[in-house]
C-alpha cells in the first residue's frame, strides 16, 4: 500500500463528496462564526435545525434501504463513556472559542474566513499533541465504560424508526418556534 | 435576476436549514451506499499531522501508536490522502464555490460579534483561534469524532457515542460562550 496516496477512484468520490458537503454548509449558513456561537448562546437555531433535520433525513433513508434488503453498512463509532463525554466537554470548550467545528473551519476558509485558518493551524498541533498524549490515555481515560460499537435502538430494543419518527415530529413542532439568522449580511 | 429558478436558488447566500439538512441526509444515503463511508472530518488533522510529521521525524512517527494506528508502520503503509484527506480539502472548494456564486468572498479577519466583545484587535483574535483549534481537535480525538463523524453520521445511525458526544459538546460549549459573551447585549452580535 501506497504510504501517500490511495486509489485515484477513492480519492475522486471524496472530492466529490467534499464539494458538495462544503457547499451545503456554506449555504446553510453554519460556516459563519457568529451563527455557530449564537448557537451555544441560544440565539440563533441555525445549527440545531441543519444538523437534526439531516439526522432525521439521513436516519430514515439509512434505516429504511437496510429494513428494504439493500446492503447497507452502518458505521458506528465506538462508545466509551468517559472519553465521549470528557473529549465532548473539552471540544464544546474549543468550538466556542474558535467559532468552528472542524468541517466548518475548513468550509469557512473557502469562503473567506482567514482566522479559521489559523484555527486549522490549531488543529493540527492539537492533532500531534494529542498523539503524544495518546499512550496516557489509553491506559486511564479511553477503556473506562467501553460499551463497544452500540447505538441506542439496539441497547433498548426498539426500532429505529421509533426514535427517528418522534425526533423528526417534535423537530418539527420545536423549530418553528425557534429563531434562526435569515439571509446572512456578512458570512 | 435571472429567470431560471435553479440559478436563481444557486446565487441565493443563504439557504434553509431545513432544506440544507435534508441534503446533508441525502448525501449520507449516497456515501453510506455507493462508498460505504459516513461523513467525518477531524480524523484527516491526525493524518496530516503525522504525515507532515514523518516528513521531519519518521522514527518518532513510528514510534507513537497514534500515529500508527492511522498510517500504519513504515512496512505496511496506510495513505494519509484517502477519502476523508480529498472530502476535507473539497469542503473549502465547495464553500467557496457557494459564496462565490452568491458575490464577492470578502476576507473575514474578526468576525463582527468577536469585534463586538473583544475589540478589532487581528492577534487577539487569531491567539483565540489558535487555542480552540488545539483545545477542539484534543477533544474530538479523545472523543473518537467530532460535529460531522459523532455528529451527523453518528446522530442519524442513533450511535449511542454520537449521541452523548452532542449532549457533551453543548453542555461545555454553552457555559464557555456565556463566559466569554457575557453582558453582551441581547442584540448584540446578530447573525
Amino acid at each position: 500500500m501506497n504510504a501517500w496516496f490511495a486509489d485515484p477512484t477513492t480519492l475522486l468520490l471524496g472530492a466529490l463528496t467534499g464539494l458538495v458537503f462544503g457547499f451545503l454548509l456554506h449555504k446553510g449558513g453554519v460556516t459563519s462564526f457568529n451563527v455557530i456561537v449564537n448557537q451555544f448562546r441560544f440565539k440563533d437555531f441555525t445549527v440545531l435545525k441543519v444538523m437534526l433535520t439531516a439526522i432525521f433525513v439521513g436516519g430514515i433513508g439509512i434505516y429504511g434501504m437496510r429494513a428494504v434488503g439493500m446492503d447497507v453498512a452502518l458505521h458506528v463509532k465506538g462508545t466509551a463513556l468517559l472519553a465521549n463525554t470528557l473529549g465532548g466537554l473539552i471540544f464544546g470548550i474549543g468550538m466556542v472559542l474558535l467559532g468552528y467545528c472542524p468541517g466548518t473551519a475548513i468550509a469557512a476558509i473557502g469562503a473567506g474566513s482567514r482566522h479559521a485558518i489559523v484555527g486549522v493551524v490549531g488543529m493540527l498541533l492539537g492533532a500531534a499533541v494529542y498523539a503524544e498524549m495518546y499512550p496516557w490515555l489509553q491506559a486511564n481515560i479511553l477503556g473506562v465504560g467501553n460499551l463497544g460499537k452500540v447505538t441506542i435502538p439496539e441497547q433498548v430494543h426498539i426500532s429505529p424508526f421509533l426514535l427517528l419518527i418522534p425526533l423528526g415530529v417534535g423537530a418539527a413542532i420545536a423549530f418553528p418556534r425557534l429563531k434562526s439568522s435569515g439571509r446572512a449580511s456578512s458570512s | 435576476m435571472p429567470a431560471n429558478p435553479v440559478v436563481r436558488l444557486l446565487r441565493e447566500p443563504r439557504w434553509s436549514p431545513y432544506l440544507v439538512g435534508a441534503m446533508l441526509g441525502i448525501l449520507s444515503w449516497i456515501t453510506f451506499a455507493t462508498m460505504d463511508k459516513a461523513l467525518g472530518t477531524s480524523t484527516t488533522m491526525v493524518r496530516a499531522a503525522g504525515g507532515a510529521e514523518r516528513l521531519i521525524a519518521p522514527d518518532h512517527v513510528q514510534s507513537e501508536p497514534y500515529f500508527v494506528k492511522y498510517l500504519g508502520t513504515a512496512q505496511d503503509p496506510k495513505p494519509v490522502f484517502e477519502w476523508q484527506f480529498a472530502l476535507v480539502i473539497f469542503l473549502a472548494v465547495g464553500a467557496f464555490i457557494a459564496a462565490r456564486l452568491s458575490g464577492k468572498v470578502r476576507a473575514e479577519h474578526v468576525p463582527d460579534l468577536w469585534q463586538q466583545r473583544f475589540g478589532p484587535s487581528k492577534g487577539l483574535r487569531y491567539i483565540a483561534a489558535l487555542l480552540g483549534g488545539v483545545i477542539l481537535i484534543i477533544g474530538a480525538r479523545m472523543a473518537g469524532g467530532c460535529t460531522s463523524g459523532h455528529g451527523l453520521s453518528g446522530g442519524m445511525q442513533l450511535s449511542t457515542s454520537g449521541w452523548i458526544f452532542m449532549a457533551a459538546m453543548f453542555a461545555g460549549g454553552v457555559p464557555t460562550a456565556a463566559l466569554l459573551y457575557r453582558g453582551l447585549s441581547d442584540k448584540g452580535g446578530a447573525s
